[in-house]
């Protein structure tokens, strides 16, 4: 097997000990990373742990401060992600860098679009963007427009633009984050076609499980520090983490028996339309009773997003009733359901979830910035902000501390979530709606995010739960409901859910007649 | 080259510096043209400086930067507040008219109460024209910027209709209105001018002016205003999501941003003019606002150093031509340090840039790859 650490072959990537710094803080001390041809190659760590930096200073976003880079055992000043394009390096980033208005077709091509003499030549770049996706097993609307789709589609569209650039070695930063679990699967399956065709994969990623599924080696990062390069066959999960966090993490979460209470939430005969006009809520039925997790389970694209967007007053509906404790939210706007119960973790942070301009402080009193003691006829009252801020940031262990009046842009991912899980639990509503709340999250932060999300139901509030992740669902919920084609097809209590049964329902096996 | 990137990045995490940069360039550029065009440059500066440093030259100064210092907050504040307030002009102008015609038609109500009426009649006017904007955006999604340009025209036009009304116009044959009643002049008593030796014009409108950086800045600081204007300014959709009427906010912003742009125009009529004439073309109060805000970097206290800068500028290059000089150099400087201050916006997003750039290249290189790709098939 190709699968020895000392290769008689030149790693394709070298990094011997960076070390990266920003002013006084150190985000790489001495990391070293070596991959070689046909390898995939996990980095593990966690929020803020410096795995992003090390990769941007691969990709010649960032210098290292000192340390060298070497490319087929050949020592290369990476500047510019030219550099490394010349070098033959391709990135999917985390966070998507696709032009809004365009459609899919006109992102994957863009910059290397076709042209029939000065003219664009879309018909044949569809025509090369529907083949690569075919090729790849990875579908998508080649016509759709990016602000149209699902944070879900917009990866596959992030993947799909790296793949045709046909890099050889391919970075993905969180590739699966929002991907479900039948994508992640096929995601896998890809790499492992990529890297018998020779290419070489660096994936970060937080999720153990995939490491294990995907990865050949792991280099752990921890704090900004090397901890060390395994073979990824000789070492359990749990090895992983507390390589990664530093002590013992248990996956378990703690949660009592107990009878739910009156129903909170109650969604009746609910329709709505998606982006294109089509109904995609066929007359939803749903209830969220007092001390229960509801999960949603179900593949992207059946409804869930918009269902959550109707209740919470982003989208409106065609027709049904939306009761939050016996009031009526439907179709009236998100203030209105706020100050009747509804609290809210969002799909996308970025969008809906903050500020990013703004401070963490100001982004923590966002529902409450009218209220005492956060204002006084009309006047913020900076002390009580300040103080709010300090208070959170170490209730909820929001990284680096002391950092009430930074924005919430340069936060760490991870860190922009606990920010709003602090907000919305603290703003303690009888229903928390929580829609991917761990995306993106190393295991220490999803402990922690499950252990408030699973705080608000012990403490008798109503939970309603949409992940793509499977496993989050089965271990969170009181009560697995099944979507499928916009509507509830199933409910089964979440101690006798198994997951291929599960599978076979969201994928409208299991759909009654 | 490290320590070239070391330079600008000091200069683009130093707002103050690079403004001050900018200026410095300007006046460079001005003097490139000074000697080209065969002139000398110290005595074109010189009398620059020597006129606005008088007492009555700063005087001058300052009358000239009120209008300039109260849009520039007008436009600052629709910036920090997502709007891009281009339509002050208008609403200077029907400010300004709003006022002539209080001031006309209440001509005899005594002069404590007949002020405020003047101020309040235009900033009610300026945020009307402000919110009918608003209104066609947040109704109908309607570009604002594009009605807002418009509505400047529309503003002009009615400015001059209702100049030429037999109610308002003047008695004489002047094409103007009416002469503000006395009643509404903000100037100082004609003994304190006489005695300081200050400028005819010298008026009060600085103090309001003053008064309004200081409140523009507690508005947009220190209130849930404020706060939850910048949020919707940032970002709509967590704002919505937290519960913010973002269409309100859309409405109330410009209606304040409206109503500084309808206080700049009272002032400016109250304070140095006597009457509004029929115009054949649009004064430009609005866009020198804008200026004044870039300048200010959209901070109240920086609008405020930027309309003085901005007042000196104008007045002083009115004296140019005792020199031999074409007032137009004062264009030249004024152009060149807002282009040098939209570049240094770019120094600030020096990491964009180079996002831009690498993203530029990585283009090309793939081109480049697949060039190669398509040999290697051949």
């Amino acid at each position: 097997m190709a699968k020895e650490y000392v290769d008689m072959n030149t790693p394709v990537i070298e990094m011997r000990n960076i070390v990266k710094r920003f002013g006084d803080f150190v985000a790489n001390d001495g990391i070293n990373l070596t991959v070689h041809k046909g390898e995939i190659h996990a980095i593990l760590g966690e929020n803020g742990a410096g795995k992003s930096t090390l990769m941007n200073q691969l990709y010649g976003l960032l210098k290292p401060t000192s340390g060298d880079i070497l490319v087929n055992g050949k020592k290369i000043e990476m500047s510019t992600p030219r550099d490394a394009i010349d070098a033959g390096i391709g990135m999917v980033h985390q966070h998507f860098m696709l032009v809004q208005p365009f459609t899919v077709t006109e992102n994957i091509v863009l910059g290397t679009e076709p042209t029939k003499g000065v003219q664009l030549d879309m018909e044949t770049a569809r025509k090369n963007v529907v083949e690569i996706s075919r090729r790849y097993g990875l579908s998508i609307d080649p016509d759709a427009k990016i602000e149209d789709i699902s944070v879900g589609m917009q990866q596959r569209v992030e993947i799909l633009k790296a793949l045709y650039r046909g890099a050889d070695i391919l970075i993905l930063d969180e590739p699966t984050s929002s991907l479900t679990p039948q994508e992640i699967t096929e995601l896998i399956a890809i790499m492992h076609n990529l890297v018998k065709d020779g290419k070489s994969i660096i994936i970060i990623t937080h999720k153990l499980k995939e490491i294990k599924e995907s990865a050949d080696f792991c280099t752990i990062i921890r704090m900004g520090k090397y901890i060390g390069t395994v073979d990824v066959d000789t070492v359990t999960e749990n090895d992983l983490a507390s390589m990664m966090v530093g002590r013992n993490v248990t996956f378990k979460v703690d949660k009592p028996e107990q009878e739910p209470g009156e129903v909170v939430l109650d969604v009746k005969d609910l329709h709505c339309l998606d982006y294109r006009g089509i109904e995609i809520c066929k007359g939803l039925n749903l209830q969220v009773r007092r001390g229960e997790i509801v999960g949603i389970a179900g593949i992207d694209g059946n409804g869930q997003t918009e269902l959550v967007e109707v209740i919470t007053g982003l989208r409106k509906g065609t027709k049904g009733q939306v009761l939050i404790n016996g009031v009526d939210v439907f179709n009236k706007p998100p203030l209105f359901g706020f100050q009747n119960g509804v609290s809210s973790i969002p799909a996308d942070r970025q969008k809906h979830g903050l500020v990013l301009d703004f401070s963490i402080e100001d982004n923590l009193i966002l529902q409450n910035y009218e209220k005492e003691p956060f204002s006084k006829k009309k006047v913020l009252q900076r002390e009580p902000i300040f103080a709010h801020a300090t208070q959170s940031i170490e209730k909820y262990d929001i990284r680096p501390g002391n950092s009430e009046k930074r924005p919430a842009g340069t936060l760490s991912g991870g860190n922009q979530q606990k920010v709003i899980i602090a907000r919305e639990v603290q703003n303690d509503k009888d229903l928390l709606i929580a829609v991917n709340p761990t995306r993106g999250l190393d295991v220490g932060a999803i402990e922690y995010v499950h252990k408030y999300i699973v705080g608000q139901r012990n403490k008798g509030k109503a939970v309603l739960l949409v992940s793509f992740e499977l496993d989050e669902i089965m271990s969170l919920s009181d009560i697995i409901d099944v979507i499928f084609d916009g509507q509830i097809v199933d409910s089964i209590p979440g101690k006798d859910a198994n997951e291929n049964d599960l599978g076979l329902k969201m994928a409208g096996g299991g759909k009654k007649a | 080259m490290t320590k070239k990137k070391h330079i600008l990045d000091i200069i683009a995490e130093n707002r103050f510096l690079h403004i001050l940069l900018s200026i410095l360039l300007g006046f460079l550029v001005g003097a490139i043209f000074l000697v080209v065009m065969g002139l000398s440059v110290g005595a074109a500066y010189g009398r620059l400086i020597s006129s606005v440093t008088s007492l009555k030259g700063f005087s001058y100064v300052i009358v000239y930067s009120i209008p300039y210092i109260v849009v520039g907050l007008s436009v600052a504040f629709s910036f920090k507040t997502g709007v891009f307030n281009i339509g002050a002009e208008g609403q200077f102008v029907v400010g300004s008219m709003a006022a002539c015609c209080v001031s006309i038609l209440c001509a005899n109500v005594p002069k404590p109460l007949l002020i405020p009426m003047c101020f309040l009649a235009a900033m009610l006017a300026g945020a009307v024209w402000g919110v009918i904007v608003g209104f066609l955006k947040t109704k109908w999604g309607i570009n604002e910027v594009l009605s807002m340009i418009m509505f400047n025209w529309i503003a002009f036009y009615l400015s001059n209709f209702i100049a030429g009304l037999p109610a308002i116009k003047s008695e004489g044959t002047a094409e103007a209105t009416k002469n503000v009643s006395v009643n509404a002049s903000t100037l100082l008593s004609k003994d304190l001018i006489n005695r300081l030796g200050l400028a005819p014009t010298a008026n009060w409108g600085i103090l309001v002016a003053i008064a309004m950086t200081v409140l523009v800045w507690f508005v947009i600081e220190k209130t849930t205003l404020g706060y939850e204007l910048k949020a919707v300014g940032s970002n709509k959709f967590a704002a919505e999501y937290g519960g913010i009427s973002v269409n309100r906010s859309i409405l109330t912003a410009l209606a304040i941003s409206g109503a500084l742009a309808g206080l700049g125009g009272a002032l400016q009529l109250m304070g140095m003019g006597t009457r509004i004439s029929i115009f054949s073309s649009q004064e430009g109060f609005g866009f020198a606002g804008i200026v004044v805000a870039l300048i200010g970097c959209s901070n109240p206290f920086g609008v405020l150093v930027a309309g003085i800068f901005y007042g000196a500028l104008m007045y002083g290059g009115s004296k140019l031509n005792l020199e031999g000089v074409p007032t137009q150099l004062i264009s030249v400087i004024v152009g060149t340090v807002v282009f040098f201050i939209a570049i240094s916006i770019i120094f600030e997003n020096l990491k964009r840039i180079r996002a831009r750039a690498a993203r530029n290249a990585e283009a090309a290189a793939i081109k480049k790859a697949e060039g190669q790709k398509e040999d290697k098939k051949k």
